[in-house]
């Protein structure tokens, strides 16, 4: 099963690389990992999307929780949550056809198209990354892709339910 | 008024005196070399100079486990760091608090491979509790001290701190200032137990009628010793030890039914197996111990206190799990045993044992030693019990040898048998003696080996010449690596691959080389005056190289796959 984990953990120089390294050293599967700093600059939030029985997933939390450099961690998927996935494609968009077809699309998924070449068109797209699959599909059933750039997915609780120090 | 102004190696120092260090195992190289100046310009900390960083490693640990104090170890960078792996993940499978000090290239070299340099905090990553990369020169005695907290609290285990070499010249100075009480918000180790999971472990205690105690490491850790035999005098139930949790309480307490899992008794695996309540304390289910974890203990409730979350329900399911310190959750057990007016059910106690006795019959002679015919290991450890009356310091290295002393020697007190259960690192033996016999010179301190391991730092005779360390060096020689022949005869029909020790030194010579005193015992009738003559001599190093069977194998040992109780109890023979 699919999970969503959210972890808040100290800014500091390597932390990343404990996390990574802890996935890789247990052999816990990493679908998407995002990291940035949060508003307090002292905390970064990393967001991984991972898979494993509930044997796993429990393991993968108290391991990651046991890491010194991190302050909390909490599942996503096992409330109600809000979940978002940047993507950026490149397509093919050599003729009239695949032109409008490439722009119907991204009307119906509410995506945009943010860059056009000659014979090329770069579209956006925000969501959850079910739906990014969808729209990637759509696409490639009309045109080819050339280029995709996806962000891994990030997430936040839904309510009052917040992560924070 | 103008601030004083230290230079990073005169604070390294100055940290380790504020955290009451009395001594740092290491090696000096380029990177540490202000580090070393700053060493031999005061007293209050001693260097102990050793052969190999490796060594220095085990020497610090082998301390710490004899002392409980953390170990400290200084290393130049590069292989001088790396030498130090093999003893980092060693305390790091055994949670012992260590501080490793690395040395590193300038901050402007690092990432050029230059010389000497590795990423020593990369290369340890798996293997250590915690790792800082110190970058800037004010906050090296906080690191420190951050590192020594890490170490020693919660589940413990190796810190790593990387200091490059400009942070340690004496062009660069700055203010001294340390916090020793230190506090980090992300991380709290965990403490007491949850009173709910007290108040249900007791009740699953109470209603047991086939009751065990599994003790570990973590009594060991956490000097619980006399809290754990109040326990379980309290419950008057049969207690089990693992290899690394043996003198957690008495060998030879009448409860204690010896050491369990793979080479344990038999009545200990039998007890296990036939449990229905399991109380597991600071002990991690390793898969030495469980054997099949398919096949373990299908009828138990098991209770698992530990430290350590990830260590609960990791490959044994807990029923009750207590997350909490060893030594303060068995007082809540005492304490809530004792608001419930807990008295054992006498009738049960009885069958259970009466059970357990039959078991402990069950068990074979463990070895047969015939007169005439070459020693038998086992027969030497029972010697060496015998002269040093059981209050010996024993490190063993890794191998047949060290499963004999854990069987063969019942250890009165925790702390006294320092072997590496979880790493099973060859080479551990002798650096680990030295540093229990640095903290108690006074006492017998045993290296237990064999030919093959005591050949992985030999070296270091030359470290306890300098310092004039005398241990015992008991050398159960056969001629092979007799563990690895072991499986080899079982398992792969007699091939002896690569487990023959062909061209041995002559390791008296060898002792005498270094300057030490070698003795040669081949014959049983020689063995007990040769072993007691070793013994008596108290201010040299004394190297004893036995000759035992090279065919005995160790027994019992769990059937590979089986549950905890499927053994052979000796050549062919199941339980």
């Amino acid at each position: 099963m699919r999970h969503i984990l959210a972890i808040l953990l100290e800014n500091e120089p390597g932390a990343l690389s404990r996390i990574v390294g802890l996935f890789s050293q247990r052999a816990y599967n990493i679908e998407s990992l995002t990291v940035a700093p949060t508003n307090d600059n002292s905390l970064s939030r990393i967001t991984i999307a991972t898979y494993g029985d509930d044997k796993v997933l429990e393991q993968i939390v108290k391991q990651v929780n046991k890491l010194v450099d991190v302050i909390k961690i909490s599942e996503l998927t096992d409330r109600k949550h809000v979940e978002r996935e940047l993507l950026l494609l490149k397509v093919a968009a050599m003729n009239d056809k695949s032109r409008t077809e490439v722009k119907r699309i991204c009307d119906i998924f509410r995506g945009s198209i943010v860059d056009i070449g000659k014979q090329i068109y770069t579209v956006e797209l925000t969501g959850s990354s079910d739906k990014l699959n969808a729209f990637i599909e759509a696409l490639s059933n009309e045109t080819e892709i050339i280029e995709s750039a996806r962000s891994g997915c990030v997430g936040i609780a839904r309510g009052e339910k917040a992560l924070r120090v | 008024m103008t601030t004083e102004t230290f230079t990073g190696a005169e604070m390294v120092v100055k940290a380790l005196s504020a955290l009451k260090v009395k001594y740092i195992f290491g090696y000096p190289g380029g990177s540490v070399l202000d580090l070393y100046d700053a060493i031999f310009q005061q007293n209050e900390i001693e260097h102990i100079l050793v052969r190999h960083e490796q060594a220095a490693t085990h020497m610090a640990d082998g301390y710490t486990r004899a002392t409980g104090e953390v170990g400290v170890v200084l290393a130049t960078s590069g292989p001088g760091a790396t030498n130090c792996v093999t003893g980092i993940a060693t305390a790091y499978m055994d949670s012992i608090p260590m501080v490793v000090l690395a040395g590193q290239v300038p901050t402007t070299l690092i990432g050029n491979d230059a010389f000497q340099e590795t990423d020593i905090v990369g290369c340890t990553r798996p293997i250590i509790k915690h790792s800082f990369n110190c970058r800037n020169l004010e906050d090296i005695p906080n690191v420190i001290a951050k590192a020594f907290y890490i170490a020693s609290t919660g589940r413990p285990g190796p810190v790593v701190v990387e200091l490059p070499k400009d942070l340690l010249i004496p062009q660069n100075k700055a203010p001294f200032s340390i916090e020793t009480n230190v506090k980090m918000r992300s991380y709290n180790p965990n403490i007491k137990g949850h009173p709910k999971q007290i108040r249900k472990a007791v009740k699953t205690i109470s209603e047991a009628k086939k009751l065990v105690v599994y003790s570990g490491g973590g009594i060991v850790l956490a000097d619980a010793s006399e809290l754990l035999t109040k326990l379980v005098e309290t419950l008057k139930a049969p207690i089990t030890n693992t290899l690394m949790g043996l003198g957690g309480i008495s060998g030879t307490h009448e409860n204690f039914i010896g050491m369990l899992g793979m080479h344990g008794s038999l009545e200990a695996n039998k007890t296990m197996a036939n449990a229905d309540v399991i109380l597991a304390l600071g002990a991690r289910f390793d898969d030495r111990v469980t054997n099949n974890v398919e096949k373990f203990c299908p009828n138990a409730t098991i209770i698992h206190v530990d430290i350590d979350p990830t260590s609960i329900s990791k490959t044994i399911n807990a029923h009750v799990p207590v997350v909490g310190l060893v030594d303060i959750v068995m007082q809540q057990l005492l304490d809530e045993l004792s608001n419930i007016n807990y008295s054992p059910d006498e009738e049960a106690l009885k069958d259970w044992w009466q059970q357990i006795h039959i078991w402990r019959d069950m068990r074979k002679v463990g070895y047969k030693q015939i007169e005439g015919e070459k020693i038998k290991p086992q027969r030497v450890v029972e010697a060496m019990y015998k002269i040093t009356k059981g209050e010996a310091y024993v490190a063993s290295d890794v191998g047949q040898h060290q499963m004999f002393a854990a069987q063969y020697y019942p250890f009165a007190k925790p702390r006294q048998w320092i072997n590496s259960g979880g790493a099973g690192t060859m080479g551990f033996g002798l650096p680990a003696a030295m540093g229990a016999k640095l903290a108690f010179p006074d006492k017998h301190v045993i290296c237990i080996t064999g030919d093959g391991s005591i050949q992985m730092n030999i070296q270091e005779l030359s470290t306890c010449m300098q310092y004039n360390l005398p241990v015992v060096i008991i050398t159960l020689n056969n001629r092979s690596l007799g563990m690895v022949r072991q499986w080899q005869d079982m398992v792969y029909d007699g091939r002896h691959a690569s487990s023959y020790m062909e061209s041995l030194p002559d390791f008296i010579k060898v002792a005498e080389a270094y300057g030490h005193i070698g003795i040669k015992i081949d014959t049983l009738d020689e063995l007990d005056s040769k072993l007691e003559q070793a013994f008596n001599i108290k201010n040299k190093l004394v190297f004893v190289d036995v000759l035992v069977d090279e065919k005995e194998h160790v027994y019992p040992m769990h059937i590979r796959q089986g549950a905890v109780d499927d053994m052979w109890v000796e050549k062919g023979v199941k339980a």
